[in-house]
């Protein structure tokens, strides 16, 4: 009896007391480097001369540049390669295909710039009238989503290849969810 | 040249009726060829080695040639078992062709119900074709030609031969004056060509170097139909054959599967030009008619009832595609396929009465035959890869359609009650959607 009301004194104060001080100690490592990081990159430049803390910043500016670069392109891949997907004989946008069309809007969104052709793609089930009016309802569907989702429908063009365009030449259910796609192009 | 061409074309034409002393009989009211399934028991014919006449320079090789020729384009249509001529009771130098010095008992002893004899005299350029076609059980002529032209044109003889001897036999017209127009990825990209209807003389039509499809023969002939995406979005083409001059469409979004209406200067097409996929009916040239289909959803594979006043077509309106009729004066709409759910790719027979299609079932396309009140589909296509896009010859007798059967895509031809499967072409690279001309007499 006793034993057990010093695991309950155990379970009720000391453990949310551990968890407390390590949430605490987690904010303290999170603020600390924001706090202490400006007056560190600040303090160098009254000790060294001006010509090596403009050749640095320079280096880190361009380091910057570059890494903001890279992460625009690994935007624009996933952009251009990421495809919405449908199923056999359908232009629903399902729910994967609605998360995909949100993070293109972001991107849209982000890079007021360009504009964007929807490509439609069928599989190669099916005959080719259909697939080319059911290519076409696939690319209205996703470009519908994009503008419900604030992108200008002038930014938006769109095109059916029916069944025309594969990414796979497989004859295989893998192959045809993979060619049963909206395409989005940078224009 | 051309002066020779037309001399050559005029004396073809006035290509004489076998000689008096032969009695002009009516054949018009028998018929040989029972149409309601003449492809249940063929009809077996003789075609022995035609006979040079005596005076000609006419040698065993363009003899044997001509008959084969003639045997050739006969089998071709199904009607008829051709007998082997090794089995023949028959001399080809005796010179008898004609009714008087036959022997029909010798060909009725080889099982021959019909009889085709040729007499050949090749002269200074000038050939002479003597074709008859007997009865062996009657011992009577069926149908006797004379034909004079160039060496070059024998094949254009044999072909007006064999074009009476099937209207003599089954009273149309036959299809020796038609061609196929198909699509194929040769080059690299898909280009409309156009074939003889037995699969010769293939050549490339279109040079678009882009997705060129969906080929449209007018009623007469004349114009040509089609899609390309050689700037942007599948477009129509229309292209008079006869000047070569084009004409393409401008409508917003794609545009699907044009088809001609039978005796007039317009077409169907399919436009989403209003967001959805519908039907409308457009000018030859292009221009906007009217607006045929109103229903969410697809619409779209018109084709045409022969006189003009239907449009069956494939429509999403029931959740699959099915295929549907209507009426245009009345808007009437008729479902016509229910069983299945995929049918496609509907293609009104000549005659009107029926509709060839294609319908999935587990994956696989096969063709059906459907009459036009939606009774007794009638599947035409088994267990040989996908087979779809039917298309009907012009007297309705043959079906072409695209089969992966050998694998790759190639065009095929069968009779319409699905015997006789046979490839058309073969040709680099894969060929899809095969579209039958009507005939055009030159």
């Amino acid at each position: 009896m006793r034993k057990n009301n010093w695991l309950v004194i155990f379970l009720v104060l000391v453990i949310p007391a551990m968890l407390f001080s390590v949430s605490c100690a987690k904010k303290v490592v999170e603020t600390a480097p924001a706090e202490t990081a400006q007056p560190a990159e600040t303090k160098p430049a009254t000790d060294t001369t001006a010509a090596d803390q403009a050749a640095a910043e320079r280096a880190r500016l361009e380091q910057e540049r570059l890494s903001a670069e890279e992460a625009a392109r690994q935007a624009m891949m996933a952009f251009s390669e990421e495809d919405v997907h449908f199923d056999f004989d359908s232009s629903a946008l399902m729910p994967a295909a609605q998360d995909i069309l949100v993070r293109k809007a972001d991107y849209m969104r982000a890079n007021t710039n360009i504009t964007v052709t929807v490509e439609g793609h069928c599989d190669e089930r099916g005959t080719e009238a259909y697939n080319m009016a059911l290519g076409e309802r696939r690319a209205q569907a996703a470009k519908e989503f994009l503008s419900n989702l604030g992108i200008g429908a002038n930014r938006l063009g769109i095109i059916s290849y029916g069944e025309e365009r594969p990414v796979d030449p497989g004859k295989n259910e893998a192959a045809w969810a993979k060619n049963r796609r909206a395409h989005l192009v940078v224009d | 040249m051309r002066f020779f061409r037309i001399i050559t074309i005029s004396l073809m034409l006035c290509c004489l009726t076998l000689p008096a002393c032969w009695p002009d009989r009516s054949w018009a009211d028998i018929k040989y060829i029972d149409l309601t399934n003449p492809f249940l028991r063929k009809i077996p014919m003789a075609v022995p080695v035609f006979s040079a006449t005596p005076t000609g320079q006419a040698d065993d090789k363009l003899t044997i040639d001509i008959a084969d020729k003639v045997s050739g384009l006969l089998e071709y249509t199904g009607y008829f078992k051709i007998l082997d001529r090794g089995a023949f009771l028959h001399d080809p130098k005796s010179g008898n062709i004609a009714e008087t010095n036959i022997n029909f008992q010798n060909w009725t002893a080889v099982g021959a119900e019909l009889l085709i004899t040729g007499g050949v005299q090749f002269k200074s350029d000038e050939l002479v074709l003597e074709l008859r076609l007997f009865d062996t059980f009657k011992a009577s002529l069926v149908v006797g030609k004379r034909y004079r032209g160039r060496l070059e044109d024998q094949r254009d003889m044999v072909r007006r031969f064999c074009t009476e001897v099937i209207k003599a036999l089954t009273g149309n017209e036959g299809f020796f004056y038609s061609r196929i127009a198909f699509v194929s990825n040769g080059t690299g990209h898909k280009e409309i060509y156009f074939c003889e209807f037995d699969g010769s003389n293939a050549n490339m039509i279109t040079k678009k170097r882009s997705i060129t499809s969906f080929p449209a023969w007018s009623l007469d002939g004349r114009y040509l139909a089609f899609t390309s995406f050689a700037n942007g979005p599948a477009q129509i083409f229309v292209r008079d054959l006869k000047s070569g001059l084009e004409k393409k469409f401008n409508f917003k979004g794609a545009q699907i599967a044009p088809a001609w209406v039978p005796h007039r200067f317009e077409l169907s097409t399919t436009l989403s030009i209003e967001g959805d996929q519908e039907i409308y009916l457009l000018t030859g040239g292009g221009k906007m008619i009217k607006r045929v289909t109103y229903s969410p959803g697809i619409d779209v594979d018109a084709t045409w009832s022969p006189d003009g006043r239907k449009l069956a077509f494939v429509s999403k309106r029931a959740g699959t595609p099915q295929i549907y009729v209507q009426e245009m004066g009345s808007n009437r709409i008729q479902r016509l396929t229910f069983e299945g759910r995929y049918n496609t790719q509907p293609s009104w027979s000549p005659k009107g009465d029926k509709i060839a299609y294609s319908s999935m079932e587990e994956g696989q396309l096969n063709i059906y035959v459907i009459d036009i009140e939606g009774n007794h589909p009638i599947r035409l296509t088994y267990n040989q890869g996908d087979n779809e896009a039917p298309s009907w010859s012009p007297d309705g007798s043959l079906i072409a359609f695209r089969s992966t059967r050998e694998g790759v895509s190639r065009i095929y031809v069968m009779t319409a009650y699905g015997t006789d499967q046979r490839r058309l072409l073969v040709l680099t690279g894969e060929q899809s959607h095969p579209r039958w001309s009507p005939n055009m007499l030159p």
